[in-house]
């Protein structure tokens, strides 16, 4: 209910904010997310992460004096409507910038409009391609792909596996890291033997993992998904009695998944940013503060766990804050004063932007984790 | 000729509203308005099999993405790896090409966006005849998987091969230039253009599609609509007529899916989902089944609200709540509620009443 | 192919089929009774594992299935009563419309209850990584749930529609509306016991196959595109059929993963069904009057 009433609320603002008259002291960022449809895991709990942050951040009485304020409109993960929305925010609501698309798929198609009008673009898209070839405007903050399948690669040279089977959901993310995969296997010296792609909407996957199972070859399984589909294809490979090590992308990084698969999450390993074992962290860790506290303060507001997935919303605002700080309320000054950000803590790893790298994230930003009993810990190896 | 004066005071409206924009200096809307001439000329299209030939079609989403996809893809994939081969020469000696470099300085050969659209548009009819021959066939519910199925079929495709580039779809659609001077494409600057461009392919559909219903032809199709068997009988070839609206309503579709991808500057699967043909469908009911006037109308004004984000979070809510009161209360669409008559009535009555009282 | 993947592709495509054929006679239950296919059948699935998991907080597993089952059918009974009950002879296309309507506010408000996020039943015996072993295959325990579930449902319908005189009035309002009104029979309460009976029935499916599939908000439309083309494939109106085509298609659709990449699994489905119905309209075990006797 409660949840009902901060959707509602929701809408509410973001309707009202379309229909009045802008304040002339306000800075205006606008937010094109997937709140719903398809793609809502992402966009949900990134809307929610982004309302939190700014009213925490006008509650201190905003930036540099000036308070933000936040418009969301909700792209139901259809291209068109990002590309209405992305016109309409930059020309209409005269927004500073612009926060999301939550797909890689959205984010492409309004790159060039982003670009052309100036506006500094903060994607929560996972693919490379949108920070690569760099376009000076757009920025995104989750980590790269090509990090994550190198992080999974190391750990599976260390164990000696060489031979392996690909599984990946019909999604933006599926597609962008299936890509990155195949790419890099021979320089690990790995050979994809199977590769699977299945629906975003699957719901059994029995068959299909039989069928891998019958390749004797398979020493191990990577599945790259950011659907239900993280928790079915554990459980049907369990279910056949089937052990090899089962790897997954930082897709899964949302405990409701490992609850959702239940004893079959068990031993699942996968990278991703620190967030999901924050209180386990040194205290010297650079992070572990801010990842605690928006960790508390999220789960206490919406009653949900949370993800990376609202970290990368997390990090958009806070990166954004940070420029305005810098630069003001001026698309081309936040623009180069995002470049510029070094060192700058957030939940998905340490960003530091330079003109050739519009994500600012190392492999550092990945750590090895795996599910025991229930919850996120370290990897620590065999 | 009459049919063209009808559409006169609609073509004033246009004008009318890019004046007053102009003039409150919100030209921003006409993106939308742009945006939703072209669903509005699908829906049109859409309108005629549906009210006039009595067809219902859950899969004209499909063609929309025919169109789009085929010509996005035509002029986005680099054709230079395949440039000694033979039909890639061919192509070129028949001035079909363009080549150039991309943002990045690679050279770049792809297919012109005007082969690129007749190709797009051609195979989306071609491809309406061979569906269409079997499947006018059917009737009623089986039509209606019957066409609901060739939707996801494109659907699928679209989303698995990585040519149409799967789940991203396609991004960095160049401009499509008529004739130079007037191109489709988003930039901010040609935005009047393209509001003209949309809505005087509204208009040439719109005066098509009524000359058509009172035609001949029209005359055909509304017997079909009442009863095949009688239409049959009295010697009209119902299967070709059809057909024929059939495959008009797909070159139809098609047009809009080339034109809105190029102004979009891109397309992605959601524009071939079962979502869409089924947003079509309830917009030419709500409009009124045999009613072209009150399709353009909610065509327009439904997806124009729609992709302002008007209704927020409710998009769909809103929109299923829409359909279900229209359908309970005014089966025959919102314009057969004729509100000025009823209220005319009401007045009238509260006029007779008085004077009954005195 | 050796034994043991062959019988795992075979369990598998058992377990679609038989969820498939729940879905599918549910459309058939109310075709018979109003001459519509109701789209929102996939929202009863939806709604009857959504309810079961909310009350699952309160309740031992059984009761909360039971509870589940019971208040959906009260769902449909009153979107029965209000959105079809009271029309007087609406034309097919307007109800296909409605019941499109009625699909998308369901969800809609299903997702503003429950939010976007995926839910399930726990396993009915063991947990997620139990499995019995099936001729040297290995499949989970809750398939046999599945598959006795929906079983016993297609029995229990032969039976109420055959021995039953409230089973016997709707069978005659199936076949002959206006004569079934001549003869007395409340052809309204039958249309609404279709639309009880059908929501129950997805309800239950809902419950079951909740610990393999999952539920999840939008998990409906899916449901009831299969379960339609199940439905025409098995020819309309025909509960046999949708189960002899509910089986064929999930065990075609399990198999299909051996020969064609698993992304074109459902064109490749649907192509099928689309053949089948330009060389046999009425559908693989329909008759061809059925057919011919609903217009638009």
């Amino acid at each position: 209910m409660k949840k009902f009433a901060s959707k509602l609320l929701m809408a509410v603002v973001a309707v009202s904010l379309c229909a009045a008259p802008a304040f002339a002291e306000n800075i205006k960022i606008g937010a094109i997310l997937a709140v719903t449809g398809g793609a809502s895991f992402l966009g949900g709990p990134e809307a929610r992460s982004l309302e939190m942050m700014v009213e925490e951040i006008n509650a201190k009485g905003g930036i540099n004096g000036d308070k933000i304020e936040l418009i969301i409109k909700d792209s139901a993960a259809s291209p068109e409507k990002a590309i209405s929305f992305a016109k309409q925010l930059i020309e209409e609501d005269k927004v500073l910038a612009i926060i999301g698309p939550s797909t890689s798929g959205e984010t492409m198609k309004i790159k060039n409009i982003c670009q052309q009008a100036k506006t500094p673009l903060i994607s929560c898209g996972a693919a490379e391609v949108i920070v690569n070839p760099v376009a000076s405007y757009v920025f995104k903050t989750p980590q790269k792909d090509s990090f994550a399948v190198k992080k999974i690669y190391m750990e599976m040279n260390k164990l000696g596996i060489s031979k392996i089977a690909v599984l990946a959901g019909n999604t933006g993310f599926g597609k962008a890291g299936k890509g990155q995969l195949l790419k890099i296997a021979p320089e690990f010296g790995i050979e994809v033997v199977e590769v699977e792609v299945y629906d975003k909407k699957s719901n059994d996957l029995s068959a299909v993992v039989a069928k891998i199972k019958a390749n004797k070859d398979v020493q191990a399984v990577i599945n790259w998904s950011i659907v239900p589909a993280q928790a079915i294809v554990p459980k049907n490979m369990r279910q056949a009695g089937w052990d090899v090590p089962l790897f997954q992308s930082h897709g899964f990084g949302n405990i409701k998944y490992v609850e959702a698969a239940g004893a079959a999450a068990e031993g699942i390993i996968f990278p991703a940013g620190r967030l999901l074992i924050a209180d386990s962290l040194a205290d010297d860790n650079p992070q572990k503060a801010l990842l605690m506290a928006y960790k508390k303060n999220y789960e206490s507001k919406f009653n949900e766990p949370a993800s990376t997935f609202g970290g990368h919303g997390y990090d958009a605002i806070t990166i954004l804050a940070a420029a305005i700080a810098e630069g003001g309320n001026d698309r081309d000054k936040v623009r180069t004063a995002i470049e510029n950000l070094k060192n700058f803590a957030g939940t998905g790893g340490v960003f530091s932007f330079s003109a050739e790298d519009h994500n600012g994230l190392d492999i550092d930003a990945f750590q090895m984790m795996t599910v025991k009993d229930g919850k996120f810990v370290a990897y620590t190896g065999k | 000729m009459k049919k063209l004066l009808s559409v006169l005071p609609l073509l004033a409206v246009v004008i009318g509203i890019h004046f007053l924009t102009s003039a409150t200096d919100t030209m921003y809307y006409l993106t939308q308005m742009t945006m939703s001439a072209y669903y509005a000329l699908l829906i049109i299209g859409l309108c005629v099999l549906m009210g006039y030939a009595g067809q219902i079609s859950l899969g004209h989403a499909g063609f929309f993405a025919i169109g789009g996809y085929l010509s996005a893809a035509l002029t986005t994939r680099n054709l230079i790896p395949f440039q000694d081969t033979a039909l890639v020469g061919l192509l070129d000696s028949a001035g079909m090409l363009l080549s150039g470099q991309d943002l990045y300085g690679e050279a770049l050969l792809v297919v012109s966006p005007w082969a690129a659209s007749l190709v797009a548009v051609s195979a989306a009819a071609v491809i309406a005849v061979i569906i269409g021959i079997p499947v006018l066939k059917l009737k009623g519910h089986y039509l209606a998987m019957a066409t609901l199925g060739f939707g996801i079929i494109i659907y699928r495709v679209v989303l698995a091969l990585e040519y149409f580039g799967e789940a991203d779809g396609i991004s960095e659609v160049p401009a499509f230039v008529l004739f130079s001077g007037l191109s489709v494409s988003g930039n901010f600057s040609d935005r009047v253009q393209n509001y003209y461009i949309a809505w005087g392919l509204l208009l040439l559909g719109m005066v098509l599609l009524l000359n058509l219903i009172d035609s001949r032809v029209g005359r055909a199709l509304r017997g079909i609509h009442g009863s095949d068997e009688a239409a049959d009988a009295m010697g009209v070839n119902t299967s070709r007529f059809k057909l024929q609206t059939f495959v008009l309503s797909a070159v139809f579709a098609a047009i809009a899916g080339v034109f809105l991808t190029h102004y979009n500057g891109g397309i992605g699967p959601s524009e071939a989902g079962v979502m869409k043909s089924v947003r079509y469908v309830a917009i030419v009911a709500v409009g009124g089944m045999a009613h072209l006037w009150g399709a353009l109308l909610m065509g327009v004004v439904l997806n124009f609200l729609s992709l302002r984000g008007v209704f927020g979070s409710y998009d769909d809510a809103v929109f299923g709540l829409i359909l279900i009161v229209i359908m309970l209360f005014a089966p025959n669409g919102i314009l057969s509620l004729n509100l000025r008559h009823r209220l005319k009535r009401y007045l009238r009555q509260r006029k007779e009443d008085r004077e009954g009282e005195a | 192919m050796t034994t043991e993947l062959f019988i795992q592709y075979l369990m598998a495509g058992i377990t679609y089929g038989s969820i498939y054929a729940i879905v599918a006679i549910g459309f058939n239950i109310i075709y018979n009774t109003t001459g519509i296919i109701n789209f929102a059948q996939g929202e009863f699935v939806m709604f009857g594992g959504m309810i079961a998991i909310t009350l699952l907080q309160f309740m031992s597993l059984p009761l909360a299935i039971a509870s589940s089952v019971v208040i959906t059918m009260l769902i449909g009974a009153l979107i029965e009563i209000c959105f079809i009950r009271w029309l007087k002879s609406p034309s097919v296309l307007r109800m296909i419309i409605i019941t499109i309507g009625i699909s998308i506010l369901s969800r809609e408000v299903a997702v503003h209850i429950w939010g976007e996020s995926i839910r399930s039943l726990p396993y009915f015996v063991g947990n997620e990584i139990s499995s019995v072993g099936v001729l040297g295959a290995r499949v989970s325990p809750q398939v046999f749930w599945v598959v006795a579930a929906s079983a016993i449902m297609v029995v229990c319908l032969g039976i109420f529609f055959k021995t039953t005189s409230v089973g016997r009035e709707m069978r005659a309002c199936a076949s002959n509306r206006k004569a079934a009104t001549l003869c007395g029979i409340n052809t309204r309460n039958m249309v609404t016991l279709s639309f009880v009976l059908s929501a129950g029935i997805g309800a239950l499916a809902g419950c079951v196959m909740s610990p393999i599939t999952y539920s999840q908000y939008d998990m409906g439309t899916g449901l009831a595109i299969k379960g339609f083309t199940v439905a025409i494939l098995g020819g309309l109106g025909s509960s046999g059929g949708a189960v002899a085509a509910g089986l064929l298609l999930g065990i075609l659709e399990a198999f299909s993963v051996s020969v064609v990449p698993l992304a074109f699994q459902d064109a490749i489905s649907i192509a099928i069904l689309l053949t089948i119905l330009f060389v046999r309209p009425q559908g693989l075990f329909g008759s061809k009057e059925a057919a011919g006797l609903s217009e638009f």
